[in-house]
């Protein structure tokens, strides 16, 4: 386990408290947020008091509107929020991968590097994972391309395997899909969907598209000002079954009126 | 028959000309046009048809500027009696040496100043305050403390040099993306890896520019040292031709000058299409 209050200016972080070791067995969370404050400065906060809990294996998706504190909530758990005010506890897994909206790959390394940078298996090793992982993206073949001669949802793949390859624990997405184009991100979704039933890791998702986070996801929490105002396990997650038209229907309307949109408004 | 002809000479020259029936609005284009072939010398070769057209009409004093084909007749003079070459080898490893201290310096300096804000307190000041003071103001001073040796000269040439390698590159790596650090951070790098793996290849446009400024640099420092207290070299041979009046020698100093410089920029602009194979700019 490993916390992420370093960085904080604040006082008042609970470091102390220690969850030791992760048993799946005792039903111990992969991921604990405690009261998370985070202000960047000013009165009204961007997370007031969250609190959080993630079990292992579960995919957790975050809506909000824009400033509602989602990224800020990912950020926190990604342990990037260096200089930012706040306080309060968080513990994640040790082995923590982010997929950003942008790709984020470096442009000046070609698709392979790129997928083993930083990994901390040795050179060989790396790279075998590194090229199982782009074939498992669909990408086996273009490990000597460079990121720009690749389409947005290639490059996207190319971070999906990047993250995959070093086996985590807890994969932090944050709006992975929502810069590609509608039919692209449906075979994003698929994709996810396959990768993760092979990978099983922990899964915190921020998204803004509600059918997104339904589809995607075991359990719904729809943040605004800071704060958690709805949670919703999703049909899939209960029933595993193909997700009922209704049900999908009702519980979309219920999250869209979470977010303060009426359905009407939304096709 | 002709007239077909015609409308095909028509459509050759206006590729872009809409027809009629198109009602599209003419987009203006923005981005450079396809590069002319064979275009690249052009405006050199332009300056030298100039030089040897005022000459052969004598509308040039062959006392102000020696006609071209003297300074190549005097350049290969000067080349068969071993003088020419002996002092431009002199100046090139001079230029080199410099070149190389001066790159050093400027890239080690930069990484300092670039990654660490104590770096950057304590090495960006003096630096920029060096840049402000000629090199040819430092010359006496340098001169007083290293002598008139090699040493000086080699010092003089890497003090010019490093000031650009140390601005470019430390430009260069200040604009890295902050979301290339922020990715470093998750991927967990270390600071070693950090650096050779983002910071270096995301400096390295930027170090490019200013090798670019570097190498021209080293050679306009090679004329000032060269001409003070020489014994060899390119400068030495035009400083000892001014005291005999031949003109036609300047002129092959001034040749070689511009042909090491010329090539030199055009050496690393190559190095810097074959380093930056990644990029799509403007110049594509």
């Amino acid at each position: 386990m490993a916390t992420h209050a370093g960085g904080l200016t604040a006082a008042g972080t609970g470091d102390g408290a220690h969850l030791d070791v992760r048993d799946p067995a005792d039903g111990r969370p992969a991921v604990v947020v405690r009261d998370l404050v985070r202000t960047y400065g000013t009165p009204a906060g961007v997370l007031n008091g969250l609190d959080l809990e993630i079990a292992e294996g579960e995919f957790v998706a975050i809506l909000g509107r824009s400033g509602s504190g989602k990224s800020t909530l990912l950020r926190a758990l990604a342990g990037l929020d260096h200089d930012v005010h706040g306080s309060g506890q968080v513990q994640v897994p040790r082995n923590v991968s982010v997929v950003f909206q942008d790709s984020r790959l470096l442009p000046w390394a070609r698709v392979l590097d790129n997928v083993v940078l930083g990994h901390e298996a040795a050179p060989n090793e790396a790279r075998a994972a590194g090229r199982a992982a782009l074939a498992e993206v669909g990408l086996g073949g273009r490990e000597r391309a460079w990121p720009n001669e690749l389409s947005g949802g290639e490059q996207q793949r190319v971070s999906l395997a990047r993250s995959l390859s070093r086996s985590p624990e807890l994969l932090l997405a944050d709006e992975p899909f929502g810069a590609l184009d509608a039919l692209t991100r449906l075979r994003m979704h698929d994709l996810l969907r396959d990768l993760l039933r092979r990978h099983r890791p922990t899964v915190l998702m921020v998204t803004h598209d509600v059918d997104e986070a339904i589809v995607l996801a075991d359990r719904v929490v729809v943040l605004d000002a800071g704060r958690i105002v709805l949670e919703r396990r999703t049909p899939s997650a209960t029933t595993h079954d193909a997700v009922d038209q209704d049900t999908h229907r009702t519980l979309r309307a219920e999250l869209l009126d979470a977010l303060g949109l009426d359905r009407e408004d939304t096709p | 028959m002709t007239a077909l002809v015609q409308t095909n000479r028509v459509a050759l020259e206006r590729p872009v000309r809409q027809p009629a029936t198109d009602v599209r609005p003419r987009i203006r284009r923005l981005g450079l046009r396809k590069p002319v072939p064979l275009a690249a010398g052009s405006g050199i070769v332009l300056l030298l048809a100039v030089w040897t057209v005022g000459s052969a009409a004598g509308l040039i004093d062959p006392r102000v500027l020696s006609a071209p084909w003297t300074v190549v007749t005097t350049g290969v003079d000067l080349a068969v009696d071993g003088n020419l070459l002996e002092n431009l080898w002199v100046s090139l490893t001079r230029a080199a040496q410099g070149l190389v201290w001066g790159v050093l310096a400027g890239v080690v300096l930069a990484l300092l100043s670039g990654l660490s804000r104590i770096g950057e307190a304590l090495l960006d000041g003096p630096i920029q305050v060096k840049r402000a003071v000629p090199n040819l103001a430092l010359l006496p001073l340098l001169i007083l403390w290293f002598g008139i040796g090699e040493e000086m000269k080699v010092i003089t040439i890497a003090l010019g040099v490093f000031i650009p390698i140390y601005i470019h590159t430390h430009n260069g790596l200040r604009s890295i993306d902050k979301r290339y650090v922020e990715l470093a951070e998750t991927l967990r790098l270390g600071r070693r890896q950090f650096v050779t793996r983002v910071v270096l290849p995301g400096a390295l446009p930027g170090f490019l520019l200013g090798l670019r400024f570097a190498v021209t640099g080293s050679l306009l420092a090679l004329v000032v040292v060269e001409q003070v207290n020489g014994t060899a070299g390119i400068g030495y041979m035009m400083e000892l031709a001014r005291t005999y009046g031949q003109t036609e020698v300047i002129f092959v100093g001034l040749v070689v000058y511009g042909v090491l410089g010329y090539t030199a920029d055009y050496s690393v602009r190559l190095l810097q299409r074959k380093a930056l194979t990644w990029r799509r700019t403007l110049e594509d």
